[in-house]
């Protein structure tokens, strides 16, 4: 075994484990942590792959931005651990049978007889950088497909934004262009007054 | 470079005649060690720059108020850091009752780690990074953006009401403060037209003026002056530093994330800020000046360069300190998204365009 197939299988039983966690964790927080250590291994399996860009991406956009986010929210629930199990066994003869059917398709797969997996060409490893090669075929070969689904991005963006805009009525603005522009005269008013005697 | 420290531990060895055997059981694992030692060689001055950079700003703060500074520990004050290291060293590392005990130490170790690890890709001279990886840019985004665990976990694992305000207070700030800070990298890997730090660098020594021997304007800053301004102060936002470091916020919320933190867990946090500092000075430094590059022809290039404009960008971290007030939290936000984000965007247009016409000075 060499020691890229040793590294591969130290990063998958890493990510195998630390997404078990996930799901078994009894503290939110510490599933979040566990997904960003699952994410991290598979970010590590695709530099194994010679994929650095999509790897760094990976680390990025998830552990960098969408994981953050997610602890934010995870840190401020008041989490009531026993309400949260009490739904397993209920759900359980829906949720069985839909498991053991992904895993029969993931096996079916990925066994690779039935889909003829070993016939396809393997990845042929760009010269130079691969952030180039994925830039040329973005932007030319799939320009259409790429553009259609940041657009369909930026509708969702952009519902999510309406859809939680309330505007009330004692709601207080900051217009920092008109603060800047204030005079003395619009503040201050400076007045003359005889002195007072005792 | 490596022929020649192989070289002399060759003729070290061999003054007690040990070479051969040695070699035998180290010529294996060479690589792994040479590697480390390049680790060591830019990890320790690193942490000396750091120790030295806090003695710099309290000195440099005291003069701007009219003070002394610190000046009783060794000839002017020179091991008062030192002598700090000592105390957080020998002090007892407390832990509230109630917090998570595995994640509180967590919170310090993930705060330093990816602060170090940037390092990596970082050229200090011509040929001289750690590793010269093609996605070099890309490297240091993730890695900074990981910084921000560090403080999230602090917080959280504390069980206190101000470090966890704190926490919250840098998770939004730090998200928003990476965009602005990832756009206006955008324009400078479409002119550099790559991810790879030495190639950027060696894309500001082309060019009209460099050719005449003025190279210093031939640098990125001046193409891309507002996204220059837009990278430091966004570099200033996401290290927490003033006038932005409402996370700490001492006035209002005492230390934010590092309230609970004593001994060399509080030292791991200031460790991992000062790096940071260090890297937003480098990055700058790297990205919009030139690197070691000489800023005018007659000069030779050099990492002399690259230290002068990091001790540049690090005085202007400190003037900033002590000359402005602190940020209030909206204000934060608005300076972010409504103006960083927006500027960013429509320089990006406009650099596109540039490159466009038949004006392109980028090839």
């Amino acid at each position: 075994m060499d020691f890229k197939t040793a590294l591969f299988y130290i990063l998958s039983a890493i990510l195998v484990i630390a997404a078990l966690r996930v799901v078994t964790a009894r503290n939110p927080v510490h599933a979040v942590l566990f997904l960003v250590l699952a994410f991290f291994n598979a970010s590590g399996l695709w530099l194994l792959l010679q994929a650095e860009f999509l790897a760094i991406a990976l680390i990025v956009v998830y552990v960098g931005a969408v994981m953050v986010l997610f602890l934010f929210v995870v840190m401020m629930l008041d989490i009531n651990l026993e309400r949260l199990r009490q739904g397993f066994w209920g759900n359980l003869w829906l949720g069985g049978p839909i498991a053991v059917l992904m895993v029969a398709e993931m096996v079916a797969v990925l066994s690779a007889r039935s889909f003829g997996l070993e016939a396809m060409p393997a990845p042929a490893a760009v010269a130079g950088s691969n952030t180039k090669a994925l830039g040329v075929a973005i932007y030319t070969d799939y320009i259409y497909p790429f553009e259609l689904a940041s657009v369909i991005l930026l509708v969702a963006l952009i519902a999510a934004i309406v859809l939680n805009l309330r505007q009330r009525r004692d709601n207080k603005q900051l217009h920092p262009a008109e603060q800047i522009a204030v005079r003395r005269q619009d503040r201050v008013r400076i007045v003359s007054m005889p002195s007072e005697k005792e | 470079m490596e022929a020649l420290v192989l070289q002399f531990f060759q003729w070290f060895w061999n003054l007690f005649g040990l070479w051969d055997a040695l070699w035998a059981v180290a010529q294996p694992v060479w690589p792994l060690v040479w590697v480390l030692m390049k680790i060591v060689a830019i990890l320790v001055p690193l942490m000396l720059s750091v120790a030295y950079l806090t003695f710099w700003e309290r000195k440099i703060i005291g003069w701007m108020q009219v003070r002394i500074g610190p000046n009783r520990v060794g000839p002017w004050g020179l091991l008062q850091p030192i002598a700090d290291g000592m105390k957080l060293f020998f002090k007892e590392v407390l832990v509230p009752t109630g917090a998570n005990k595995a994640l509180f130490f967590v919170g310090p170790v993930l705060a330093i780690a990816p602060a170090l690890a940037a390092w990596a890709v970082v050229p200090f001279f011509d040929g001289g990074a750690l590793a010269d990886i093609d996605a070099g840019l890309f490297y240091v985004l993730a890695m900074t953006s990981m910084g921000i665990y560090g403080v999230i976990i602090a917080g959280w694992a504390s069980n206190s009401k101000y470090p966890f305000l704190g926490a919250m207070r840098a998770s939004a700030q730090m998200v928003s403060y990476e965009i602005a800070m990832g756009m206006a990298l955008v324009t400078v890997l479409m002119i550099s037209n790559s991810l790879n730090f030495t190639d950027i660098v060696r894309a500001q020594g082309r060019g009209w003026f460099a050719e005449h021997g003025a190279g210093f304007l031939s640098w990125n800053w001046i193409p891309l002056l507002p996204m220059f301004f837009v990278y430091f102060i966004s570099g200033v936002a996401e290290t927490n530093r003033a006038p932005f470091d409402v996370v700490e916020g001492e006035s209002e919320i005492v230390a934010g994330h590092m309230v609970e933190y004593s001994g060399m867990a509080f030292a791991m946090f200031f460790l991992a800020e000062y790096a940071n500092m260090i890297l937003v000075a480098t990055l700058t430094s790297v990205l919009f000046l030139g690197g070691w590059l000489s800023p005018v022809g007659f000069l030779p290039d050099g990492f002399h360069w690259l230290a002068i404009k990091i001790s540049f960008f690090l005085l202007i971290y400190l003037w900033i300190r002590a000359t402005f007030p602190r940020y209030r939290y909206d204000q934060i936000m608005r300076l972010g998204w409504k103006v960083f984000v927006p500027l960013t965007l429509v320089w990006i247009v406009v650099i596109g365009t540039w490159m466009m016409t038949p004006f392109n000075i980028f090839k």
